[in-house]
Parts: C-alpha cells; sequence; structure tokens
C-alpha cells in the first residue's frame, strides 16, 4: 500500500501545481484507503473481500467434504470449537450441514465471485480501460462498497444467531423457507447486497455510456468492457424481482402473511395457523427471474478477463471481436427468458417447459460462439504461456465441460432424470469453479502490476495453477458419476443411506483429499499475494506488452488516472500489425509511433 | 479531480450522467414493482374468491388528486427554476411536500381503519397484497419527501453555487416523483376499483 501513495503524488501531473497539489494530500488514511472515493482502491476493497469470502465459503465446504467422505466421524482439528448446537462431540447434526450448504452458496455467489467479478474488477479496470478519470459517481460507488460489507456482516453474523445461519438453500425455497430457523437475517443481508448491487451496476453503465475517451467508439471497446456492460444491465433489472420476493418472504416470515404458503399446509402433523392462498411456485419464478442472469453475472466478467489475456499472449486480434460483441448483448436479452428451465419438476405443464427449453438451447450458441471465436484465437499463436494465460487457457475448456453438461439439464426429458442430483453439482461447479474463479484468478494475476506496480511470482504462480487445476477436477469431475447413479445433491451423510448408491460412494473420499488439495494449492496463491506486493518485480506502465488504454496509465495510477488526457487511435486488440515496427500497436499511440 | 459530463451534457449521447442514471434507477424500479404487480396478478388467478369493497373508493380517490397534483407543482418547482424564479421554485418545492405529507396523513387513516377491526396483512391475500405494496409504495414516497426535505434545507446552497446543477438535480426528483406518482396510478385501479 506504501506504493499506491508514493505513485500518488507522481501520477497526477501537477507536481508543479502545489495548492492543488496538496489538496489530494491532505486526504487522512481513512479517507483514503478506507472510505475512499477513487474507484481503483474502492475496487481493490472490493477483490479483497471478495477474495476473503471465497476463502471463507470454501472452508465451509471443506468441512462438509469431510461430512460426507465420513460421515458420522468426528470432525478433525476443529470438530471441538463448533459447539452443541452445531457439532456435538465433534460430530455434524444434519441441520448444521444444511445451514454450511445455505451458506456455502449464498457466500460464493453473492459474497464472493460476483464482487470479485464485477465490484473488483469492474471497478479497478474499467474506467481505466475506457480512459476515465474515476466512476461517474464516486460517492455512489464508495455506498455500493459499503452497502456489500453491510450485507457481508450481516451474513456472517447470522451463524451466530439462536438456530443458526440460514438452511433453506442458497435458493431458500419456501415453504421451507418461510418457516425455518435464520431466514429473516438471511434476507435482511440480500437486502444490502442488492442494494449494493443495484448502486454499482448503474454506476458502471453511466461510466461506460458517458465517459468513454475520445475516439473510442462503440466498437472499439475492449471486450472486458463489453462484458461488465451487460452484466451491469443484468443485474439493474433482475435483482429488483428478488428484491421483491426478499420483501414477501420477510412478510410470510415477520407479518404473518401468506404469499408463499398454500392453504391446509401440515407441518409435523400440525396445521399451520396462517391464512393460506399463497403459491410456492411463485417464489421460484421471482427467485430464478434473478437467479438465472446471475449465472451470467458470474460468467461473463470471466469471459471479458479472459479475452483480454489471450489476446495478449497470443499476441494476436481475437477472432471474431464483433461477433463476440453481438453474442454477448444477445446472451444479456435471452438470459430474461430462460429462467423456468430451474422448475422442470414444478409441474408446471408441458407447454411452459417446451417454451423454456427451447429459449434455453437457444442461448447456448452465443455462448458457443464466445468460447469458439476464443479457441479459434489460438490457432497458429505463438503463446506466451505467462500465469494469467495458464489460468485463461484453462478456462476454456473447464467452461466448455460446465456448458456442455448443461444441455442435458436444460432439456425437460433428461432433466427429470438429474434433477436434484451431484449432476447438477458437478454442472454448474465447472461453470463457476474452474470456469470463472480460474477467469478471476488470470485476471487478479494479468493486473496485478497495474494495482501494485510489481509482478507476482511466475514459479509460485505455475505451482498454484498445476495444483489447483488437478486438485479441482478431481473434486467435480466425480460429481457426473455420483449424480448420473442417482446420487441426491442435499444428503447430509453423502447418500449411504441408500443402497443404489454403494457403487459410487468411495468416490466422496476421493473428492475429500481433492478438496483438501485444493485448500492447500491456495497457499501458493496467497504468499504470493503477500509476498509480490513486497518483493514482486518491479514493472512500468506495461509490463504485459499490451494495447488497451490501461496499460497507458502509471502503474499504480494516481487518483485520476491519466498523466494527459487519452485518445484512442484504434480498435482494441491490434497486435502482429503487418508492418508495425513492434508486435503491438496501443489504443493510445497515434498511427505515426 | 472533477467528473467530466455532471453539468453540461455529453455531445453523441445527449446526455449528463445524472439524467442517465435516473433513468436506470427508474428502470430497475420498474422491475421492483413489475414483480409486485405480477405476485398480485398469479395469487389473484389461483384465488378462489376475491374480496370488493374492502377499500373506501373516496379516500384513494383524494389520494389519487393528491399525487397528481404534487406531480404538477414538482415540475413547477422545476420551471420555476429554469425561469429563475427562486421564490416560485420555493413556494411549489414546498407544496410538493405538503401534498406528499397529506397523502401519507390520509394513508394512515386507512390503515388504522384496518388495523382497529383487527385485518392486518396477516388477515388475507388480498390485504396482505395491500398493505405490502402500499406500504412499499409509502416508503418510496418517504424516500422523495426526505430529498424534498434536503433541496428546501441544506441543499438549497448548491443554487448560489452553480445554478445549472442545482437545477438538474430538482430535475431528477422530479422524475423519481413522476414515476412514484405513476405507481400509484396503477395501485389504485388495481386495489381499490378491480
Amino acid at each position: 500500500m506504501d506504493n499506491v501513495s508514493s505513485h500518488g503524488t507522481t501520477a497526477h501531473g501537477h507536481v508543479h501545481e502545489p495548492p492543488h497539489e496538496h489538496a489530494h494530500e491532505e486526504l487522512g488514511w481513512w479517507r483514503k484507503y478506507v472510505f475512499s472515493v477513487d474507484h481503483k482502491v474502492i475496487g481493490i476493497q472490493y477483490a479483497i473481500t471478495g477474495l476473503l469470502f471465497l476463502l471463507f465459503g470454501f472452508c465451509l465446504m471443506m468441512i462438509m467434504r469431510w461430512q460426507l467422505a465420513y460421515p458420522g466421524r468426528p470432525i478433525p482439528l476443529i470438530g471441538q470449537w463448533l459447539g452443541q448446537a452445531r457439532a456435538p462431540m465433534g460430530i455434524m447434526l444434519p441441520e448444521f450441514y444444511n445451514q454450511l450448504g445455505a451458506m456455502h452458496g449464498t457466500i460464493m455467489v453473492f459474497m464472493g465471485v460476483v464482487p470479485l467479478a464485477v465490484g473488483g474488477f469492474g471497478n479497478f479496470v474499467l474506467p481505466l480501460q475506457i480512459g476515465a478519470p474515476d466512476m461517474a459517481f464516486p460517492k455512489i460507488n464508495m455506498a455500493s462498497y459499503w452497502a456489500y460489507f453491510l450485507g457481508g456482516v450481516t451474513m456472517l453474523l447470522s451463524f451466530f444467531q439462536r438456530g443458526g445461519a440460514a438452511q433453506s438453500g442458497w435458493t431458500s425455497y419456501p415453504p421451507l423457507a418461510d418457516i425455518a430457523d435464520g431466514q429473516t437475517v438471511w434476507l435482511i443481508g440480500m437486502v444490502f447486497l442488492i442494494t449494493s448491487s443495484l448502486l454499482g451496476s448503474i454506476n458502471f453503465i453511466v461510466t461506460t455510456v458517458q465517459l468513454r475517451a475520445k475516439g473510442l467508439s462503440w466498437m472499439r471497446l475492449p471486450f472486458f468492457v463489453w462484458a461488465q456492460l451487460v452484466t451491469s444491465f443484468l443485474l439493474l433489472l433482475a435483482f429488483p424481482p428478488l428484491e421483491a420476493a426478499a420483501v414477501l418472504q420477510l412478510m410470510d416470515r415477520l407479518a404473518g402473511t401468506s404469499f408463499f404458503l398454500p392453504s391446509g399446509l401440515v407441518i409435523s402433523g400440525k396445521p399451520l395457523a396462517v391464512a393460506g392462498g399463497g403459491n410456492p411456485v411463485l417464489w421460484q419464478h421471482l427467485f430464478w427471474f434473478l437467479a438465472h442472469p446471475e449465472v451470467y453475472v458470474l460468467i461473463l466478467p470471466a469471459m471479458g478477463i479472459v479475452s483480454e489475456i489471450i489476446a495478449n499472449n497470443t499476441r494476436k486480434p481475437l477472432w471474431g471481436y464483433k461477433a463476440m460483441v453481438y453474442s454477448v448483448v444477445f446472451i444479456g436479452f435471452m438470459s430474461f427468458v430462460v429462467w423456468a428451465h430451474h422448475m422442470f419438476m414444478t409441474g408446471m405443464g408441458t407447454t411452459m417447459s417446451a417454451f423454456f427449453q427451447t429459449t434455453t438451447m437457444i442461448i447456448s450458441i452465443p455462448s458457443v460462439v464466445i468460447l469458439t471465436a476464443l479457441l479459434l484465437s489460438l490457432w497458429g499463436a505463438s503463446i506466451r504461456f505467462t500465469t494469467p494465460m495458464l489460468f485463461a487457457l484453462a478456462f476454456l475448456p473447464m467452461f466448455g465441460i460446465g456448458g456442455l453438461t448443461g444441455l442435458p439439464l436444460g432439456l425437460a426429458p433428461s432433466d427429470i432424470h438429474l434433477h436434484d442430483t451431484y449432476y447438477v453439482i458437478g454442472h454448474f461447479h465447472y461453470v463457476v469453479a474452474p470456469g470463472t474463479i480460474f477467469g478471476l484468478f488470470a485476471g487478479v494475476y494479468y493486473w496485478f502490476p497495474k494495482a501494485t506496480g510489481r509482478k507476482m511470482n511466475d514459479l509460485l504462480g505455475a505451482l498454484h495453477f498445476w495444483t489447483s487445476f488437478v486438485c479441482i477436477n478431481l473434486v467435480f469431475m466425480p460429481m457426473f458419476i455420483e449424480g448420473l447413479a442417482g446420487m441426491n445433491r442435499r444428503m447430509y451423510d453423502g447418500g449411504m443411506q441408500y443402497k443404489y448408491n454403494a457403487s459410487v460412494l468411495h468416490w466422496n473420499v476421493v473428492q475429500g483429499y481433492a478438496s483438501w488439495g485444493l485448500g492447500l494449492a491456495q497457499i501458493f496463491f496467497i504468499v504470493n499475494f503477500f509476498m509480490s506486493i513486497k518483493w514482486g518485480k518491479a514493472v512500468d506502465r506495461n509490463p504485459w506488452e499490451a494495447t488497451t488504454l490501461e496499460w497507458s496509465a502509471p502503474s499504480p495510477p494516481g487518483h485520476g488516472n491519466f498523466l494527459t488526457e487519452p485518445i484512442v487511435y484504434r480498435g482494441p486488440y491490434e497486435y502482429s500489425v503487418p508492418g508495425a515496427a513492434r508486435d503491438f500497436s496501443p489504443q493510445f499511440e497515434p498511427e505515426k509511433a | 479531480m472533477n467528473i467530466p459530463y455532471t453539468v453540461e451534457i455529453r455531445p453523441d449521447t445527449g446526455l449528463a450522467n445524472g439524467k442517465l442514471g435516473i433513468w436506470l434507477f427508474l428502470a430497475s424500479e420498474v422491475m421492483l414493482f413489475g414483480a409486485l404487480f405480477s405476485t398480485y396478478i398469479i395469487l389473484r388467478n389461483g384465488a378462489a374468491e376475491w374480496p370488493h369493497g374492502e377499500l373506501s373508493v373516496p379516500l384513494g380517490a383524494i389520494n389519487t388528486v393528491i399525487l397528481i397534483s404534487s406531480s404538477v407543482t414538482m415540475v413547477m418547482a422545476w420551471a420555476s427554476l429554469k425561469m429563475n424564479d427562486w421564490a416560485k421554485h420555493r413556494l411549489y418545492l414546498i407544496a410538493t411536500f405538503v401534498l406528499a405529507a397529506l397523502f401519507l396523513v390520509n394513508k394512515y387513516f386507512e390503515y388504522s381503519d384496518h388495523l382497529a377491526k383487527g385485518e392486518g396483512p396477516w388477515h388475507s391475500t388480498f390485504l396482505a397484497i395491500y398493505f405490502t405494496l402500499t406500504g412499499l409504495h409509502g416508503l418510496h414516497i418517504v424516500g422523495g419527501m426526505i430529498v424534498m426535505a434536503y433541496f428546501i434545507g441544506p441543499g438549497a446552497k448548491l443554487w448560489r453555487a452553480n445554478a445549472d446543477q442545482f437545477a438538474n438535480r430538482i430535475e431528477y426528483t422530479g422524475l423519481y416523483w413522476h414515476f412514484v406518482d405513476l405507481v400509484w396510478i396503477f395501485l389504485f385501479p388495481v386495489l381499490y376499483l378491480l
């Protein structure tokens, strides 16, 4: 962090103008690093908070993996600290397993991946890539981070309330979620998180539309900016229905309404004393109206990051940039009309199912177009195997597996067999974990020099990559086998009470070891991250010889970002232009350079 | 450091930042109330019977008139700024605030009528929808009143420092206020008349 401040003064470019310079120096430590309105500081705050939540959510999952591999055996090391209400004698209670499951999903999606991908990378990179001095509304930007922070704290504290945290899955289906412990605090936490993403998405869209540098026309935008723009529209328009649903569920829990409670509901042999007349499937519609676009919120920023890195490390323009842009916009539109493919089992009727499976097949086309374009970009390239490129390359087949295994789930007939099995878990984790999270790691390695002025260590980076790559596949690949065998995804004993699971139970042990190995592999990253802040190789503005605007700013950029107003002369990926002196022609350099 | 286009209009988009921002915010609000109205449609379609005449149409009609009038005074508050008439602006903005408060007073009497009979949101699906939708709408009214109070009070200083920016802020407040008004224009027939 010392680095940021020392470069901050030179970067401003008004060294000969003392009064102005002074105004920035007077910002105290709190205003500069904690309650900052600078998009880069907010981006780093988002990224670090997001990474910590990813680690925490992953720890919850490692505890669950112990229970699945060795059901009923005391949890080693931490078991004794969990308390009587969670794990008496260190043996996990089913209720606690449910809490871990619900909170693992909530934390990873809403507090880990999205804040890192959108809040972190979007905030730090997007204004730099479009040549803006900051976000359009810096104070709202700060409010967005703090709303997220409050939401995160609320969710963490929910573990300590009586009855524990929410235990109805991250999907919070009623009627269970209407009556189970812990849900009220979850809903309040979600309202904070939704507010945060609303403020953030408005800011991203306005910034992209209004603050593009001179010459930066729409088709000269880096693909990352397009991905973030579409993502912001999804957050803006898809989250409010979940907010509405959260309000209705809060009313059910606090004011005694029955929005999601049907008449004649009997719980543990006793009729529930409510007016009834509600509709539990209504929640599923409102929830998935958000949560399916949310899937694209998770994947599009990673696609954007990977595109930047692939263009840079293949030293070639992206193959089919325009097709990719049209595809990402089309994905944005289509993602609003596919939600009920999560609901084939609710009995909503074959007409509805036919409609939603058709739209689902249609939306797979632009995703395949983007993936194919990225794959073809590798053709004939002399690839630089840098650490970010390793993760970006792995993203392609991992996201490919995740996407293709989704097709049988999008078709009603095959979904009826696979629904609620480990196959589903395998499918969406391939999209989000070795897919998105690998993309995000790629981004951390790629833009770390811009944020700190130093590169991360390549040996530790390679170790991090290869160990993670092997372990993560050993965690998720067996899930397809288990799921096809029919193993249900919500069994707290890993499904050992059912005879038909016997042939696949041993995979739970393999997955256990693989997930703990994956945990250990992250130590390479953590060590590398902190070590490189202090001792990493110091670099200049453009260590990757890249073409986009962020590389024309100092590393790290000061408040206001650019020393001179950036002007854009060409498209985003002009690598290896025939006749040019070097193999990269940056957007910010005029023709004669 | 100055953010460009906070007051002046960007030539190629024809917008100032705040104008685009408030429209995007309203788009998200449309989705919020859209989801709530959809909930109403689905629950009403699934209901065996639907109560009629539970609400007082005259009170609702009076509130509709109050809100529509407040939209007019809101526009006048902005237009007087554009005509450089500060005194009139103050008058119209305060009038808008008072009309909003009147709306809430009226709403209070409606609510307490129901609650006195022991008929809260828990009583039936209809009342659950009624209290939730009008409650959220009421919160939006309160939000608008807080913003107006700010521009009547401490926010008014900006007029001297940067008249254009102040006029823009009143315009954005107005856009929000018309939206809140519009939501009520949907709520009134849906809950009181149909």
